[in-house]
């Protein structure tokens, strides 16, 4: 009985010839022979299936992936030369990387460390005690393995050096490096555009007239090329013929200009990087919450559940595994971020707006190719390192906690 | 007063709540078309209008003109902008939707089917690959260091590949997939731009569509993969007990009931596709550029042309515009009502 009406009202709710799928395939036949035949080839075909559903991704993945990855892996080892007729690879070993922890582009990639303060031993040793914290509830808890305890350590170990770095190069005489910059940026930027886009999405599949005008609206700053994108920002923040010129000039501000202050341009790109990619988290987390079934949330609400009680039982976890995705998406994305420093600041004042990608392409513009890989590298490790902890430690735990 | 804080049904907010939504939407819409109608008026601007200080209203702060859309669109520029407007209306649906086909299918494949991929069998095939490109480099004709490979790959492959008992798992490969897309484009851009040399396929949009498709893959697999896992399996039990083939309920049960998802995601790849200006700065030269590469070109020697800047943005945004208004209606509830009962 419930497969009938399973039948009925899936074939009427998708208007599709639904029966000719669930009809068995092979009674219809006339000729016994040919439809053994055929029930021995459909069985091996089906068996067949899951390697055809995979096979074209990991053919075209291996075709584009392994070779660049590799060839880019040598180049970062070696300096790139321009010979007569053509270009010439050498092999220095690790120096590229060398360069990039000390000198002077160990302060453009790093940043410029200054003198310890009481306050920057105060926060790093909240951070060491905190992540001390962590590693000692694992060991004291029941499942402790080899692999879970080396990731662990790992993320222990990573964090610290990233908070070291970053309580001597926030304060004092410190300056940012492009690491810290593209982790400000990445961070910061997600965590604001995953709230709007939640908190827009869930607005907009209420039952409001005009909703339909709305989504569409806010879809709108994803289509434009980031290209585009960044030279609208720089029209829109020129402080003396960019529309907000009156706000400027009654704040006296009329000869600011973005290129003086390190955390104002900050602020100015994340500004363009949060209006650009809100409407990704939004429509993706739109399409999370309309697909999910509603009679859950009719019972809860006969039951006299308040909205915030269904919002934290039902929908929260229906889609939190889209939204570990989605972060994790945004993760990789926000990372390469380029054309908003390199077309609104140039990268200034100073080194202060670059990114790692932008790091990447001043050295790739001055052709020195095997220095731009090893910082590209250098990136690869801090994307992979994050989104390791997020797949292995937090989407695990998340989707365990439902 | 009880009354204006009642919900009349689940989905439909109290009449105070409708307000409060309302103020808050209208806001980010007016945060989101401000600067749209900042660069509308900026494309009927001439460049004395645009040095001389922010005019707000045409007809009233300052006289529009044509002079940028007419350049853009029938006068010197027309024939770049009409040739890479096309080719853009080409690649990019085309990548986006063969990426959403690819993707789809093996997002599903990763979720009910169990992949064991060895570690042995990964470790010879990464050993193969970094012996031809070793014999390539030391000047062996790559076609036959290829070759040469592909035979020593599936040689060890028989004999000390299956000693190893360690496998990986779904999860593995679905990370594998999504950590291709790490490495900023800058870094491969080079390697990639040989390997269609190598194969002749510079300036062609075969180059682009593979490009672009490969490159999509990852985010429409983990994307599709957990609105596919919303899908209750029974129906799939129930379309097999009656005996449909694997394909049959992939084509006409899961992706019917994965609209909004599949909608979606097709959206994001088509934006993305759409934009993408590194990798169609190196993979065409003349035939199949794109037009993110004539908006770029706007920033010549006199400085951002925003006039023309503006015109380009905007004609390049109303395709996309057009297929979202189309599409928007298929993200919706009710698919899944009364799919399964008990």
């Amino acid at each position: 009985m419930d497969f009938l009406k399973a039948r009925l009202t899936l074939g009427w709710a998708l208007r599709t010839p639904l029966n000719i799928a669930l009809r068995p395939m092979n009674t219809e036949t006339k000729n016994l022979q040919s439809s053994r035949i055929r029930a021995v080839i459909s069985t091996a075909t089906d068996r067949l299936a899951g390697s055809v559903f995979i096979l074209p991704t990991v053919l075209a993945l291996l075709f584009l992936s392994i070779f660049p990855l590799i060839a880019s892996l040598y180049v970062s080892l070696a300096r790139f030369d321009i010979v007569r007729g053509g270009y010439k690879l050498t092999f220095v070993g690790l120096n590229n990387y060398k360069k990039l922890f000390v000198g002077s582009e160990g302060d453009h990639f790093l940043g410029k460390f200054a003198p310890g303060t009481p306050l920057t031993w105060l926060v790093f040793g909240a951070v060491v005690m905190a992540l001390a914290v962590f590693l000692a509830r694992y060991l004291l808890s029941a499942r402790v393995s080899i692999g879970g305890l080396i990731g662990r350590v790992l993320l222990t170990l990573g964090l610290g050096v990233l908070a070291w770095m970053f309580v001597h190069t926030l304060w004092g005489g410190g300056r940012l490096g492009t690491a810290s910059v593209t982790l400000v940026y990445v961070f910061v930027g997600i965590f604001f555009q995953y709230i709007l886009g939640l908190m827009l999405a869930m607005l907009t599949v209420q039952n409001l007239p005009g909703r339909r005008f709305f989504r569409v609206v806010f879809l709108l700053p994803m289509m434009i090329t980031p290209v585009g994108v960044a030279y609208m920002f720089r029209m829109l923040t020129d402080t003396s013929k960019g529309p907000f010129t009156p706000i400027w000039q009654g704040l006296g501000l009329i000869n600011f200009s973005w290129v003086n202050n390190a955390w104002g341009a900050r602020t100015a790109i994340l500004i363009g990087d949060i209006w650009q990619w809100t409407p990704f988290m939004f429509i993706v987390l739109v399409a999370a919450l309309e697909s999910q079934p509603i009679e859950p949330i009719e019972a809860a609400t006969v039951d006299g559940a308040n909205s915030w009680q269904i919002f934290r039982h039902i929908t929260w976890p229906a889609i939190l595994p889209v939204s570990m995705t989605l972060i994790l998406i945004r993760l990789i994305e926000a990372f390469k971020i380029v054309d908003l420093p390199n077309v609104m600041t140039n990268g200034g004042p100073g080194t202060a707006t670059q990114s790692l990608t932008y790091h990447a392409y001043i050295n790739w513009r001055a052709l020195n190719i095997g220095a731009s890989a090893a910082v590209a590298y250098m990136l690869l490790f801090l994307v992979t390192f994050f989104s390791m902890i997020l797949v292995n430690l937090i989407r695990q735990r998340a989707v365990e906690n439902l | 007063m009880e009354r204006w804080f009642q919900s009349k049904s689940i989905n439909t907010p109290s009449p105070v709540g409708a307000m409060l939504s309302y103020l808050v939407l209208g806001t980010w819409a007016v945060l989101i078309l401000f600067p749209l109608y900042w660069l509308v008026i900026t494309s009927f601007k001439i460049s004395s209008q645009v040095a001389e200080g922010p005019f707000y209203i045409p007809f009233v702060d300052f006289k529009p003109s044509l002079d940028a859309w007419k350049y853009i669109l029938v006068g010197d520029l027309s024939n770049d902008t009409l040739r890479n407007f096309s080719n853009t209306l080409i690649v990019a649906p085309v990548s986006a939707l063969l990426a959403l086909v690819f993707g789809s299918t093996a997002a599903y494949a990763l979720l009910r089917f169990d992949y064991r991929p060895r570690v042995g069998s990964i470790l010879t095939f990464i050993g193969c690959v970094i012996l031809s490109i070793i014999a390539t480099s030391l000047s062996v004709p790559w076609p036959i260091a290829l070759a040469v490979s592909i035979v020593v790959f599936f040689i060890l492959l028989q004999t000390i590949g299956r000693r190893f008992k360690h496998a990986l798992g779904n999860n593995d490969i679905a990370f594998w997939m999504i950590s291709q897309r790490m490495l900023p484009p800058i870094a491969v851009v080079i390697p990639i731009y040989i390997l269609f040399q190598q194969l002749h396929l510079l300036d062609t949009y075969t180059a682009l569509i593979i490009t672009y498709v490969t490159s999509n893959l990852p985010i429409v697999i983990w994307l599709m993969r957990d609105y596919l896992n919303t899908i209750p399996v029974e129906l799939e039990e129930c379309a097999s007990i009656d005996g449909a083939s694997r394909y049959r309920i992939f084509w006409s049960i899961v992706l019917p009931l994965a609209i909004p998802g599949l909608v979606a995601t097709f959206l994001f790849v088509l934006v993305f596709t759409w934009n993408e200006y590194l990798l169609a700065l190196f993979l065409s030269s003349a035939k199949v550029q794109t037009l993110p590469l004539t908006i770029a070109a706007q920033n010549a020697t006199r400085g951002p042309q925003w006039w023309n800047m503006s015109v380009l943005i905007l004609i390049m945004i109303v395709p996309v515009i057009v297929i979202a208004i189309i599409l928007e209606r298929y993200i919706t509830r009710g698919l899944l009502i009364g799919a399964v009962k008990g």
